[in-house]
């Protein structure tokens, strides 16, 4: 079973990664990096239960809160881009890139 | 796994399918008589109209013959599954709500509840979280902008609610120690001297408060050890149902009918179903960790077992103390009823802006106040303070 | 019976993540694919012993943060819109073909059995275990995300605010 776990992390993690490059509405983009997180907090769960160290799933409520933190603060920038751009594609945001 | 069933069955023929028609009735009726109107009493069969208790009848009937519309341009799929998802939630909870105690018949034990875990209040929480995505996709599958402003608005308050719902029952927890509803329940079926800190703190001397003072007990209920927490706890849970005054989400004067305007038939029927539903559950919750689950004031298991076992048997005085908690949490849960249909008939619609700022800025705090309070008098009794 | 249900929750989050990454069109319909992962995750969690984590999997994931998402969605009103997805296939090739590649290497030096899971104490993963833990090994820690959250809580009002000086 831990095995299935720390595999099925992997394959999660791996579709968060690829979403998060490859599509460009900035909201799926956050929620791929959610995606990734948890795939992150499956790894630490499972290694916990591997070993039988609660420390990881300390970890993991950690995780949540940066998870929920990192949410108000992206969907704050997604507001404040799409009331300047009227556009949620991160590829009408590029102004300060080279 | 029999008796599992069996109690399953027992809680949903009771709470769904016998007080749920029975709620629909007394919201008619008693907004009648509190505004003085005779109230519910057309639906009849060849005259007969029993007091009105043909309405509930007569609304399914209606419900089930309508025309299931969806709407231009609505996203079928989820336009079908809001609905669903509003009406689960209610129904799950009920699973860790105990409606009486463990019984010992013999070498077998009986404990009246569905799933006992130890994480129970947890579960209810993560329960409750999901009842938002019904009102949620139920706005946004709808095609209409006044259902999306009333999803929009639902989404914010029960979000909101759900903090302050959290925080209101930590203070509860310190004080009965646990998170499993069967522990908080037993917790309450226990009384205290009203002015017992007294002696506890050795400002009177002796055994016994003078003047029969001793005599002053209260029962060990979570509503006279946390006013506040229940107060408070109420109103968090009265938002989550939408229903007035916290009914914003669907604001008929401003929005029509809010997140659920486009739906029709029985698919309007179980939105209206999850609303009536969620308040007995509400009642049962607030029985349950508020006003001793249960237990009957001042009346022990041990008690009743010795009393009337003494003439009857153990057998059948512990068959009667089951029936006698069964009925006292259920006249408790009618009691929690009765007073939310008050406060729905008595209290005009919150604005919008009233609802956020009673949130966050009048609940939260003090529901943080109360967390803090609780946790000093803990420690202060149990001497624990410096 | 354990492990098949498992398995059963492991697909459903599968299924749930490949639906929000390839809904190209409908945002909310990616979001509660997305609800589907992070409930078969709190499942999956629980199975591994995790009773809090799984259920604040659901209270927090599930219940608040998505619902954040959907609640943006919804104020910024995007109705069901090709974003261009399109363009730049070159590099999102290279993309998914890096992505699979990562995948199948990680898989691929993952052993195939690990030693036998350790033995557990009673309470393992309840409410009581973790939260002893968080208040005393890790209380700085746990210290630490407090001030993370009120910063990340100013930033976004800041943020979402209109500007109401006129400028």
């Amino acid at each position: 079973m831990i095995e299935q776990a720390v595999a099925l992390s992997g394959i999660l993690f791996a579709i968060g990664a690829v979403g998060a490059l490859v599509r460009r509405n900035v909201i799926v983009v956050l929620m791929c990096i959610e995606l990734m997180l948890n795939a992150v907090n499956l790894a630490l769960v499972a290694f916990s239960r591997q070993w039988g160290d609660p420390a990881g799933q300390v970890f993991v409520l950690m995780v949540i809160v940066v998870a929920a933190a990192e949410v108000a603060v992206g969907l704050g920038i997604v507001i404040a881009i799409f009331r300047n751009r009227e556009s949620v594609n991160v590829e009408d945001a590029s102004l300060l890139r080279w | 796994m029999t008796i599992v069933l069996l109690k399953l069955i027992f809680i949903v023929a009771v709470i769904v399918a016998g007080m749920l028609p029975l709620i629909t009735w007394t919201e008619r009726k008693q907004s009648a008589v509190m505004q003085d109107r005779i109230g519910a009493n057309r639906a009849d069969i060849l005259g007969i109209t029993a007091l009105g208790l043909l309405h509930p009848a007569a609304d399914v009937l209606k419900l089930f013959s309508k025309e299931d519309f969806v709407p231009e341009g609505a996203n079928r799929v989820l336009h079908l599954l809001a609905p669903v998802i509003a009406i689960v939630p209610p129904i799950l909870m009920l699973a860790v709500i105990p409606y009486g105690g463990t019984y010992r018949f013999g070498e077998s034990s009986l404990s009246l509840v569905v799933a006992d875990i130890d994480w129970g209040m947890l579960y209810v929480f993560a329960v409750g979280s999901i009842a938002t995505y019904g009102a949620v996709i139920a706005g946004w599958s709808s095609n209409n902008n006044w259902a999306l402003l009333g999803s929009m608005r639902a989404s914010a308050q029960m979000i909101s609610y759900e903090v302050t719902m959290g925080l209101s029952l930590v203070g509860l927890f310190m004080v009965a120690g646990s998170l499993r509803l069967t522990e908080i329940a037993a917790f309450q079926d226990q009384s205290f001297r009203l002015l017992g800190f007294l002696l506890h703190f050795g400002w009177v001397q002796g055994e016994l408060l003078p003047f029969g003072l001793d005599l002053l007990r209260l029962p060990m209920w979570g509503i006279f050890l946390q006013p506040l927490g229940f107060v408070l706890f109420l109103t968090c849970l009265m938002a989550e149902n939408k229903r007035p005054p916290f009914d914003a989400p669907e604001g008929d004067s401003e929005l029509i009918a809010g997140y659920h305007m486009e739906y029709s038939g029985m698919r309007f029927g179980l939105f209206y179903t999850a609303e009536f539903l969620e308040v007995p559950v509400i009642g049962a919750l607030i029985a349950t960790l508020f006003l001793g689950g249960w237990s009957i004031p001042f009346l022990s298991q041990e008690t009743i077992i010795t009393f009337v076992g003494a003439g009857f048997g153990e057998g059948f005085a512990t068959g009667l103390c089951m029936l006698l908690h069964v009925a006292s949490f259920l006249v408790k849960v009618v009691f929690m009823i009765w007073l939310q249909m008050a406060i729905r008939w008595t209290l005009p619609r919150f604005r919008y802006d009233q609802v956020m700022d009673l949130c966050w800025k009048t609940m939260l705090p003090l529901s943080l106040a109360n967390v803090f309070a609780t946790g000093v008098v803990v420690l202060w009794v149990e001497g624990l303070l410096p | 019976m354990n492990e098949l249900l498992f398995q059963l929750f492991g697909a459903i989050a599968v299924a749930g993540a490949l639906g929000m990454v390839l809904n190209l069109r409908n945002v909310v319909a990616g979001a509660l694919s997305l609800v589907a992962t992070m409930v078969a995750l709190g499942a999956i969690y629980v199975m591994l012993e995790a009773y809090l984590v799984g259920v604040l999997q659901i209270l927090v994931y599930a219940g608040a943060i998505v619902v954040v998402f959907l609640f943006v969605v919804m104020l910024l009103n995007l109705r069901d819109q090709a974003l261009g997805e399109g363009r730049q296939w070159f590099t999102k090739t290279v993309a998914v073909l890096a992505g699979v590649g990562v995948l199948v290497l990680f898989l691929g030096v993952l052993p195939a059995a690990f030693s036998a899971p350790a033995d557990l104490e009673a309470g393992f993963g309840g409410y009581r275990h973790v939260g002893a833990l968080l208040f005393t090994d890790y209380v700085l820690a746990f210290e630490v995300t407090s001030l993370l959250l009120l910063a990340a809580m100013v930033g976004a009002v800041i943020l979402a605010k209109r500007r109401t000086d006129g400028s």
